[in-house]
Protein backbone atom coordinates (compact mmCIF):
# COMPACT_ATOMS: atom_id res chain seq x y z
CA UNK A 1 0.00 0.00 0.00
CA UNK A 2 1.01 3.78 -0.83
CA UNK A 3 2.15 6.08 2.03
CA UNK A 4 3.11 9.59 2.05
CA UNK A 5 6.13 11.40 3.76
CA UNK A 6 5.85 14.91 3.91
CA UNK A 7 9.32 16.78 4.17
CA UNK A 8 8.75 19.38 6.44
CA UNK A 9 10.83 23.09 7.06
CA UNK A 10 10.25 25.21 9.61
CA UNK A 11 12.05 28.81 11.03
CA UNK A 12 14.09 26.47 13.51
CA UNK A 13 14.16 22.64 12.02
CA UNK A 14 12.89 20.39 9.56
CA UNK A 15 10.28 17.36 10.03
CA UNK A 16 9.40 14.46 8.45
CA UNK A 17 5.98 13.27 9.04
CA UNK A 18 4.81 9.93 7.69
CA UNK A 19 1.55 8.05 6.92
CA UNK A 20 -0.38 5.38 5.47
CA UNK A 21 -2.60 5.64 2.42
CA UNK A 22 -5.41 6.73 4.07
CA UNK A 23 -3.91 9.64 5.53
CA UNK A 24 -5.20 9.52 8.54
CA UNK A 25 -2.97 9.49 11.23
CA UNK A 26 0.85 10.57 11.55
CA UNK A 27 4.13 9.64 12.17
CA UNK A 28 6.33 13.17 13.51
CA UNK A 29 10.06 12.82 13.35
CA UNK A 30 12.07 15.66 13.97
CA UNK A 31 13.49 18.11 14.83
CA UNK A 32 16.67 17.65 12.28
CA UNK A 33 19.25 20.58 12.57
CA UNK A 34 17.39 22.39 15.34
CA UNK A 35 17.51 25.93 15.62
CA UNK A 36 18.59 26.21 12.07
CA UNK A 37 15.79 28.01 9.29
CA UNK A 38 15.49 24.90 6.93
CA UNK A 39 13.70 27.29 3.50
CA UNK A 40 12.89 24.13 1.74
CA UNK A 41 13.44 20.08 2.13
CA UNK A 42 12.81 18.50 -1.72
CA UNK A 43 13.23 14.81 -2.71
CA UNK A 44 14.40 13.52 -6.20
CA UNK A 45 12.03 12.00 -8.34
CA UNK A 46 14.18 9.47 -9.60
CA UNK A 47 15.11 8.04 -6.15
CA UNK A 48 12.18 9.36 -3.25
CA UNK A 49 14.94 8.57 -0.84
CA UNK A 50 17.18 10.86 -1.63
CA UNK A 51 15.99 14.49 -0.36
CA UNK A 52 18.14 17.65 -0.72
CA UNK A 53 17.77 20.11 2.36
CA UNK A 54 18.50 24.01 2.83
CA UNK A 55 19.86 25.05 6.21
CA UNK A 56 20.85 27.86 6.90
CA UNK A 57 21.09 31.19 9.96
CA UNK A 58 22.14 34.50 10.42
CA UNK A 59 25.11 33.11 12.53
CA UNK A 60 26.35 30.29 9.77
CA UNK A 61 25.02 31.17 6.67
CA UNK A 62 24.19 28.22 4.44
CA UNK A 63 24.26 24.48 4.38
CA UNK A 64 23.02 22.03 1.65
CA UNK A 65 22.22 18.68 3.44
CA UNK A 66 21.88 15.55 1.51
CA UNK A 67 19.79 12.59 2.90
CA UNK A 68 19.99 8.82 1.19
CA UNK A 69 18.00 7.20 3.26
CA UNK A 70 14.59 9.30 3.47
CA UNK A 71 15.64 11.36 5.75
CA UNK A 72 16.61 9.28 8.44
CA UNK A 73 20.67 10.24 7.72
CA UNK A 74 21.80 13.17 6.38
CA UNK A 75 25.21 14.77 5.37
CA UNK A 76 26.47 18.02 4.66
CA UNK A 77 27.31 18.37 1.03
CA UNK A 78 28.47 21.63 -1.05
CA UNK A 79 27.91 25.16 0.24
CA UNK A 80 30.15 26.82 -2.08
CA UNK A 81 28.05 29.40 -4.09
CA UNK A 82 30.17 31.64 -5.51
CA UNK A 83 29.00 34.04 -7.63
CA UNK A 84 30.67 34.16 -11.20
CA UNK A 85 32.78 36.64 -12.88
CA UNK A 86 32.05 40.50 -12.08
CA UNK A 87 29.20 40.36 -9.90
CA UNK A 88 27.98 43.79 -11.06
CA UNK A 89 25.15 45.15 -9.08
CA UNK A 90 20.61 45.00 -8.38
CA UNK A 91 18.52 48.10 -7.28
CA UNK A 92 18.36 48.20 -3.82
CA UNK A 93 14.81 48.86 -2.39
CA UNK A 94 16.29 53.16 -2.49
CA UNK A 95 16.38 52.70 -5.88
CA UNK A 96 20.32 52.75 -5.20
CA UNK A 97 22.98 50.29 -6.72
CA UNK A 98 24.14 47.29 -4.82
CA UNK A 99 26.44 44.65 -5.29
CA UNK A 100 24.97 41.01 -6.03
CA UNK A 101 25.32 38.99 -2.47
CA UNK A 102 24.27 35.73 -1.36
CA UNK A 103 22.28 35.17 1.45
CA UNK A 104 20.21 31.96 1.23
CA UNK A 105 18.83 29.11 -1.02
CA UNK A 106 15.28 29.22 -0.75
CA UNK A 107 14.56 26.28 -3.12
CA UNK A 108 15.57 23.30 -4.14
CA UNK A 109 15.12 21.53 -7.57
CA UNK A 110 15.99 17.76 -8.28
CA UNK A 111 16.27 17.31 -11.92
CA UNK A 112 13.58 14.73 -13.08
CA UNK A 113 16.15 12.97 -15.58
CA UNK A 114 19.01 12.77 -13.89
CA UNK A 115 19.82 11.87 -10.11
CA UNK A 116 22.60 13.21 -9.56
CA UNK A 117 21.76 16.70 -11.11
CA UNK A 118 19.94 19.38 -8.37
CA UNK A 119 18.82 23.29 -8.61
CA UNK A 120 19.38 25.52 -5.78
CA UNK A 121 17.46 28.96 -6.33
CA UNK A 122 19.57 32.02 -4.14
CA UNK A 123 18.84 34.53 -2.49
CA UNK A 124 20.14 37.56 -4.21
CA UNK A 125 18.42 36.00 -7.26
CA UNK A 126 20.59 33.37 -8.88
CA UNK A 127 20.52 29.87 -10.09
CA UNK A 128 22.88 27.29 -9.10
CA UNK A 129 23.43 23.93 -10.77
CA UNK A 130 25.28 20.96 -8.98
CA UNK A 131 25.82 17.65 -11.04
CA UNK A 132 27.39 15.61 -8.32
CA UNK A 133 24.32 15.44 -5.93
CA UNK A 134 25.04 18.79 -4.19
CA UNK A 135 28.61 18.34 -3.36
CA UNK A 136 29.99 21.13 -5.85
CA UNK A 137 27.41 23.98 -7.34
CA UNK A 138 27.94 26.25 -10.29
CA UNK A 139 25.73 29.59 -11.19
CA UNK A 140 24.06 29.71 -14.55
CA UNK A 141 25.27 32.74 -15.42
CA UNK A 142 23.20 33.49 -18.20
CA UNK A 143 20.50 34.23 -15.85
CA UNK A 144 21.67 37.39 -13.72
CA UNK A 145 23.48 38.86 -16.18
CA UNK A 146 20.28 39.46 -18.25
CA UNK A 147 20.10 42.20 -19.55
CA UNK A 148 17.69 43.70 -17.15
CA UNK A 149 19.65 42.50 -13.94
CA UNK A 150 20.83 45.43 -12.87
CA UNK A 151 16.83 46.93 -12.95
CA UNK A 152 15.78 43.93 -10.27
CA UNK A 153 14.78 44.86 -7.13
CA UNK A 154 14.06 43.21 -3.95
CA UNK A 155 10.32 41.90 -2.93
CA UNK A 156 9.93 42.52 1.13
CA UNK A 157 11.26 38.64 1.92
CA UNK A 158 14.65 39.64 -0.39
CA UNK A 159 15.56 39.43 -3.85
CA UNK A 160 14.72 35.50 -3.97
CA UNK A 161 14.64 32.61 -6.84
CA UNK A 162 11.79 31.22 -5.01
CA UNK A 163 10.70 28.72 -7.82
CA UNK A 164 12.54 26.51 -10.75
CA UNK A 165 10.63 24.32 -13.15
CA UNK A 166 11.45 21.59 -15.32
CA UNK A 167 10.24 19.23 -17.05
CA UNK A 168 11.10 15.78 -17.74
CA UNK A 169 12.76 14.52 -20.96
CA UNK A 170 13.39 18.23 -21.60
CA UNK A 171 16.33 19.85 -20.07
CA UNK A 172 16.53 22.73 -22.79
CA UNK A 173 13.30 23.72 -20.89
CA UNK A 174 12.97 25.78 -17.64
CA UNK A 175 11.30 28.23 -15.84
CA UNK A 176 12.18 30.08 -12.49
CA UNK A 177 10.39 33.14 -10.86
CA UNK A 178 12.31 35.71 -9.20
CA UNK A 179 10.47 38.19 -6.04
CA UNK A 180 10.50 40.85 -7.30
CA UNK A 181 11.42 40.77 -11.02
CA UNK A 182 9.19 38.04 -12.44
CA UNK A 183 9.12 35.07 -14.67
CA UNK A 184 12.25 34.35 -16.92
CA UNK A 185 12.33 31.18 -19.32
CA UNK A 186 14.94 29.50 -20.79
CA UNK A 187 14.80 27.03 -24.44
CA UNK A 188 18.23 26.49 -24.23
CA UNK A 189 19.34 24.32 -20.80
CA UNK A 190 19.68 27.66 -18.98
CA UNK A 191 22.32 29.21 -21.01
CA UNK A 192 20.09 32.44 -21.84
CA UNK A 193 16.98 33.69 -20.59
CA UNK A 194 13.97 36.11 -21.51
CA UNK A 195 11.09 37.52 -19.49
CA UNK A 196 8.13 35.96 -19.41
CA UNK A 197 5.61 38.50 -17.74
CA UNK A 198 3.55 39.15 -20.85
CA UNK A 199 -0.10 40.43 -19.13
CA UNK A 200 1.19 40.78 -15.74
CA UNK A 201 -0.24 43.84 -14.22
CA UNK A 202 1.12 45.70 -10.95
CA UNK A 203 -0.85 48.70 -10.39
CA UNK A 204 0.35 50.47 -7.08
CA UNK A 205 3.38 48.43 -7.14
CA UNK A 206 5.45 49.02 -10.20
CA UNK A 207 5.19 52.99 -11.75
CA UNK A 208 4.78 51.08 -15.33
CA UNK A 209 2.34 48.37 -14.23
CA UNK A 210 2.87 46.55 -17.44
CA UNK A 211 6.43 46.29 -17.13
CA UNK A 212 7.76 43.29 -18.60
CA UNK A 213 9.90 42.61 -15.52
CA UNK A 214 9.73 43.67 -12.33
CA UNK A 215 6.74 41.74 -10.95
CA UNK A 216 6.52 40.42 -7.91
CA UNK A 217 5.79 36.73 -8.76
CA UNK A 218 4.70 34.45 -5.46
CA UNK A 219 4.93 31.10 -6.59
CA UNK A 220 4.28 29.49 -9.71
CA UNK A 221 2.33 25.83 -10.25
CA UNK A 222 2.00 23.10 -13.35
CA UNK A 223 0.35 19.75 -14.12
CA UNK A 224 3.08 17.82 -15.23
CA UNK A 225 0.79 15.99 -17.27
CA UNK A 226 0.14 19.73 -19.39
CA UNK A 227 3.19 21.41 -19.44
CA UNK A 228 2.05 24.36 -21.18
CA UNK A 229 -0.21 25.50 -18.39
CA UNK A 230 1.52 28.08 -15.86
CA UNK A 231 -0.78 28.87 -12.89
CA UNK A 232 0.70 31.81 -10.95
CA UNK A 233 -0.12 33.34 -7.30
CA UNK A 234 1.07 37.07 -7.80
CA UNK A 235 1.37 39.40 -4.90
CA UNK A 236 -1.93 40.22 -6.08
CA UNK A 237 -4.02 38.35 -8.36
CA UNK A 238 -4.01 34.61 -9.29
CA UNK A 239 -2.82 34.47 -13.21
CA UNK A 240 -2.45 31.72 -15.43
CA UNK A 241 -0.86 30.68 -18.70
CA UNK A 242 -1.70 28.37 -21.75
CA UNK A 243 1.35 28.94 -23.96
CA UNK A 244 4.52 28.11 -20.99
CA UNK A 245 4.20 31.87 -19.70
CA UNK A 246 4.12 33.50 -23.06
CA UNK A 247 1.03 35.36 -22.05
CA UNK A 248 -0.60 35.51 -18.51
CA UNK A 249 -3.92 36.05 -18.04
CA UNK A 250 -5.86 36.77 -14.09
CA UNK A 251 -7.96 34.21 -13.12
CA UNK A 252 -8.93 35.91 -9.36
CA UNK A 253 -12.56 35.54 -9.93
CA UNK A 254 -14.51 35.53 -7.10
CA UNK A 255 -11.49 35.17 -4.46
CA UNK A 256 -12.04 37.22 -1.21
CA UNK A 257 -8.43 38.38 -1.92
CA UNK A 258 -6.27 37.76 -4.95
CA UNK A 259 -3.42 38.40 -2.80
CA UNK A 260 -1.41 35.23 -1.21
CA UNK A 261 1.81 33.13 -1.62
CA UNK A 262 0.83 29.20 -2.40
CA UNK A 263 -0.70 28.20 -5.32
CA UNK A 264 -0.87 24.20 -6.44
CA UNK A 265 -2.52 22.15 -9.20
CA UNK A 266 -4.57 18.77 -7.86
CA UNK A 267 -2.25 15.61 -9.21
CA UNK A 268 -4.62 14.45 -11.46
CA UNK A 269 -7.21 17.14 -12.57
CA UNK A 270 -5.14 19.47 -14.77
CA UNK A 271 -7.78 22.30 -14.59
CA UNK A 272 -8.03 21.78 -10.51
CA UNK A 273 -6.19 24.34 -8.67
CA UNK A 274 -5.90 25.66 -4.93
CA UNK A 275 -4.65 28.88 -3.32
CA UNK A 276 -5.02 30.17 0.14
CA UNK A 277 -5.97 33.94 0.03
CA UNK A 278 -4.56 36.47 2.64
CA UNK A 279 -5.90 39.80 3.38
CA UNK A 280 -2.92 42.16 1.81
CA UNK A 281 0.75 42.24 2.06
CA UNK A 282 0.44 44.55 5.24
CA UNK A 283 -2.02 41.95 7.06
CA UNK A 284 -1.12 38.61 6.31
CA UNK A 285 -3.00 36.53 7.87
CA UNK A 286 -6.70 35.38 6.28
CA UNK A 287 -9.52 37.06 5.48
CA UNK A 288 -12.07 37.32 8.38
CA UNK A 289 -9.96 35.97 10.63
CA UNK A 290 -10.59 32.62 8.57
CA UNK A 291 -9.02 29.99 6.88
CA UNK A 292 -9.89 28.90 3.97
CA UNK A 293 -8.54 26.95 1.22
CA UNK A 294 -9.84 28.40 -2.20
CA UNK A 295 -9.96 25.26 -5.08
CA UNK A 296 -11.51 25.89 -8.57
CA UNK A 297 -11.79 23.39 -10.46
CA UNK A 298 -12.22 25.30 -14.05
CA UNK A 299 -8.70 26.39 -14.41
CA UNK A 300 -9.64 29.33 -12.68
CA UNK A 301 -12.13 32.30 -12.61
CA UNK A 302 -14.39 30.30 -10.22
CA UNK A 303 -13.72 29.35 -6.85
CA UNK A 304 -14.89 27.84 -4.27
CA UNK A 305 -13.78 28.00 -0.11
CA UNK A 306 -12.97 24.90 1.29
CA UNK A 307 -13.41 24.89 5.28
CA UNK A 308 -14.41 21.71 6.87
CA UNK A 309 -11.70 20.73 9.38
CA UNK A 310 -9.75 24.30 9.79
CA UNK A 311 -10.26 27.34 11.46
CA UNK A 312 -13.53 29.67 10.92
CA UNK A 313 -12.74 31.95 13.70
CA UNK A 314 -10.00 34.53 14.99
CA UNK A 315 -7.13 32.62 12.95
CA UNK A 316 -4.05 34.78 11.49
CA UNK A 317 -1.46 33.05 10.55
CA UNK A 318 0.40 33.31 7.06
CA UNK A 319 0.94 30.02 4.41
CA UNK A 320 3.86 30.87 2.75
CA UNK A 321 4.97 30.06 -1.24
CA UNK A 322 6.73 26.51 -0.46
CA UNK A 323 3.79 25.68 1.90
CA UNK A 324 1.83 23.33 -0.13
CA UNK A 325 2.06 20.27 -1.89
CA UNK A 326 0.29 17.66 -3.34
CA UNK A 327 0.54 13.66 -3.23
CA UNK A 328 -0.29 11.69 -6.31
CA UNK A 329 -2.95 9.30 -4.91
CA UNK A 330 -6.46 9.44 -5.39
CA UNK A 331 -8.48 10.58 -3.84
CA UNK A 332 -5.35 13.34 -4.39
CA UNK A 333 -3.62 14.61 -0.93
CA UNK A 334 -3.42 18.16 -0.42
CA UNK A 335 -1.17 19.99 2.23
CA UNK A 336 0.07 22.98 3.49
CA UNK A 337 1.72 24.27 6.67
CA UNK A 338 1.22 27.75 8.09
CA UNK A 339 3.17 30.26 10.28
CA UNK A 340 1.82 28.84 13.54
CA UNK A 341 2.96 25.63 13.33
CA UNK A 342 0.18 23.58 11.79
CA UNK A 343 0.12 21.40 8.87
CA UNK A 344 -3.04 20.36 7.64
CA UNK A 345 -3.52 17.84 5.07
CA UNK A 346 -6.68 16.73 3.11
CA UNK A 347 -7.14 12.77 1.95
CA UNK A 348 -10.29 14.08 -0.34
CA UNK A 349 -8.53 16.87 -2.39
CA UNK A 350 -9.43 19.36 -0.10
CA UNK A 351 -13.13 18.52 1.09
CA UNK A 352 -11.81 18.02 4.44
CA UNK A 353 -9.31 18.77 6.64
CA UNK A 354 -7.01 18.19 9.91
CA UNK A 355 -4.13 18.98 11.27
CA UNK A 356 -1.42 16.24 10.89
CA UNK A 357 0.99 18.19 13.52
CA UNK A 358 -0.30 21.56 14.91
CA UNK A 359 2.57 23.19 17.19
CA UNK A 360 5.77 22.93 14.79
CA UNK A 361 7.86 26.28 14.60
CA UNK A 362 6.35 28.55 11.70
CA UNK A 363 6.55 26.46 8.44
CA UNK A 364 8.49 27.49 5.71
CA UNK A 365 8.17 24.27 3.03
CA UNK A 366 6.35 21.32 2.67
CA UNK A 367 6.82 18.98 0.18
CA UNK A 368 4.84 15.75 -0.21
CA UNK A 369 5.99 12.62 -1.26
CA UNK A 370 4.03 9.34 -2.55
CA UNK A 371 6.17 6.39 -1.43
CA UNK A 372 4.93 2.67 -2.62
CA UNK B 1 50.87 12.47 21.04
CA UNK B 2 53.83 15.07 20.29
CA UNK B 3 53.67 17.57 17.91
CA UNK B 4 56.16 17.27 15.03
CA UNK B 5 58.79 20.15 14.80
CA UNK B 6 57.41 23.40 13.71
CA UNK B 7 53.78 21.96 14.89
CA UNK B 8 51.79 23.70 17.65
CA UNK B 9 48.75 22.72 19.31
CA UNK B 10 46.23 24.45 19.94
CA UNK B 11 42.65 24.31 21.24
CA UNK B 12 39.57 25.58 20.25
CA UNK B 13 36.16 26.00 21.74
CA UNK B 14 32.74 26.13 19.28
CA UNK B 15 29.21 27.41 19.55
CA UNK B 16 27.26 24.40 19.97
CA UNK B 17 25.49 24.47 16.26
CA UNK B 18 29.18 24.28 14.89
CA UNK B 19 30.12 21.18 17.14
CA UNK B 20 27.12 19.60 15.90
CA UNK B 21 28.01 19.89 12.32
CA UNK B 22 31.76 18.82 12.72
CA UNK B 23 30.70 15.99 15.07
CA UNK B 24 32.63 17.09 17.71
CA UNK B 25 32.10 17.04 21.43
CA UNK B 26 33.58 19.77 23.80
CA UNK B 27 36.88 21.17 22.84
CA UNK B 28 39.36 20.10 19.21
CA UNK B 29 42.69 20.26 19.04
CA UNK B 30 44.32 21.60 16.18
CA UNK B 31 47.71 20.85 14.98
CA UNK B 32 49.10 24.19 13.82
CA UNK B 33 52.05 24.52 11.35
CA UNK B 34 53.88 27.39 11.90
CA UNK B 35 52.92 30.73 13.18
CA UNK B 36 49.64 30.47 15.48
CA UNK B 37 47.05 32.85 13.78
CA UNK B 38 43.89 33.51 13.50
CA UNK B 39 43.86 32.26 9.77
CA UNK B 40 46.13 29.82 10.56
CA UNK B 41 43.69 28.23 13.29
CA UNK B 42 40.95 28.80 11.15
CA UNK B 43 42.43 27.46 8.07
CA UNK B 44 43.74 24.03 9.99
CA UNK B 45 40.32 23.62 11.44
CA UNK B 46 38.58 24.30 7.93
CA UNK B 47 40.92 21.69 7.04
CA UNK B 48 39.88 19.17 9.70
CA UNK B 49 36.04 19.73 9.44
CA UNK B 50 35.09 20.84 6.07
CA UNK B 51 31.76 20.58 6.65
CA UNK B 52 32.69 24.21 8.64
CA UNK B 53 34.13 26.22 5.69
CA UNK B 54 32.29 29.00 5.07
CA UNK B 55 30.20 29.20 8.57
CA UNK B 56 32.87 30.80 10.33
CA UNK B 57 34.11 33.04 7.81
CA UNK B 58 33.50 34.16 4.14
CA UNK B 59 34.69 31.09 1.60
CA UNK B 60 36.19 33.95 -0.66
CA UNK B 61 37.56 37.26 1.17
CA UNK B 62 38.31 34.94 4.66
CA UNK B 63 36.04 38.25 6.46
CA UNK B 64 34.58 36.96 9.52
CA UNK B 65 31.12 36.30 9.62
CA UNK B 66 28.70 39.35 11.08
CA UNK B 67 27.40 37.07 14.01
CA UNK B 68 31.15 35.58 15.20
CA UNK B 69 33.33 36.49 17.23
CA UNK B 70 36.23 35.51 18.25
CA UNK B 71 37.67 35.07 22.06
CA UNK B 72 40.80 34.48 24.25
CA UNK B 73 39.64 34.44 28.01
CA UNK B 74 38.14 37.46 28.52
CA UNK B 75 39.74 39.27 25.13
CA UNK B 76 37.64 39.99 22.13
CA UNK B 77 39.97 39.30 19.32
CA UNK B 78 37.24 39.52 16.42
CA UNK B 79 38.68 42.48 14.68
CA UNK B 80 42.20 41.61 15.57
CA UNK B 81 44.11 41.46 11.86
CA UNK B 82 43.41 37.24 11.15
CA UNK B 83 47.65 37.39 10.78
CA UNK B 84 48.57 38.81 14.30
CA UNK B 85 49.65 36.37 16.67
CA UNK B 86 47.14 35.05 18.89
CA UNK B 87 48.00 35.34 22.31
CA UNK B 88 50.93 33.29 24.01
CA UNK B 89 48.54 31.36 26.09
CA UNK B 90 46.70 29.94 22.97
CA UNK B 91 50.31 28.65 21.16
CA UNK B 92 50.72 27.25 25.11
CA UNK B 93 47.91 25.10 24.94
CA UNK B 94 46.70 27.00 28.39
CA UNK B 95 43.67 29.24 27.07
CA UNK B 96 41.44 27.44 24.32
CA UNK B 97 40.71 30.04 20.74
CA UNK B 98 36.51 30.28 21.37
CA UNK B 99 34.38 30.98 18.63
CA UNK B 100 30.96 32.19 19.83
CA UNK B 101 27.91 32.80 18.01
CA UNK B 102 26.64 36.36 18.90
CA UNK B 103 23.73 37.13 20.73
CA UNK B 104 20.80 37.92 18.73
CA UNK B 105 17.09 37.73 18.01
CA UNK B 106 15.27 35.38 16.38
Amino acid sequence: MSRVRLLVGTRKGAFVLTSDGKRQSWQVDGPYFGGWEMYHLKGSPLDPDRIYASQSNGWFGQLVQRSDDGGKTWTAVGNDFAYQGDVGTHMWYDGSSRPWEFTRIWHLEPSPDEPDTVFAGAQDAALFRSTDGGGTWHEMTGLRRHATGPAWQPGAGGLCLHTVLLRPGAPWWMAVAISAAGVFRSDDGGESWRPANNGLRSEGVLPDPDAYEGHCVHKLAVHKAFPDVLFMQKHWDVMRSDDSGGTWREVSGNLPSDFGFAIDVHAHEPETVYVVPIKSDSEHYPPEGKLRVYRSRSGGDEWEPLTQGLPQANCYVDVLRDAMSVDSLDPCGVYFGTTGGQVYASSDAGDSWSAAVRDLPPVLSVEAQTLP
Amino acid sequence: MTPGPGVTVVRARLPTQLRDLAGVGGEVELEILGAVTLASVLETLEAQFPVLKGTIRDRATGKRRAFIRFFVGEADLSNVSPDAALPEAVARGQEALVVVGAMAGG
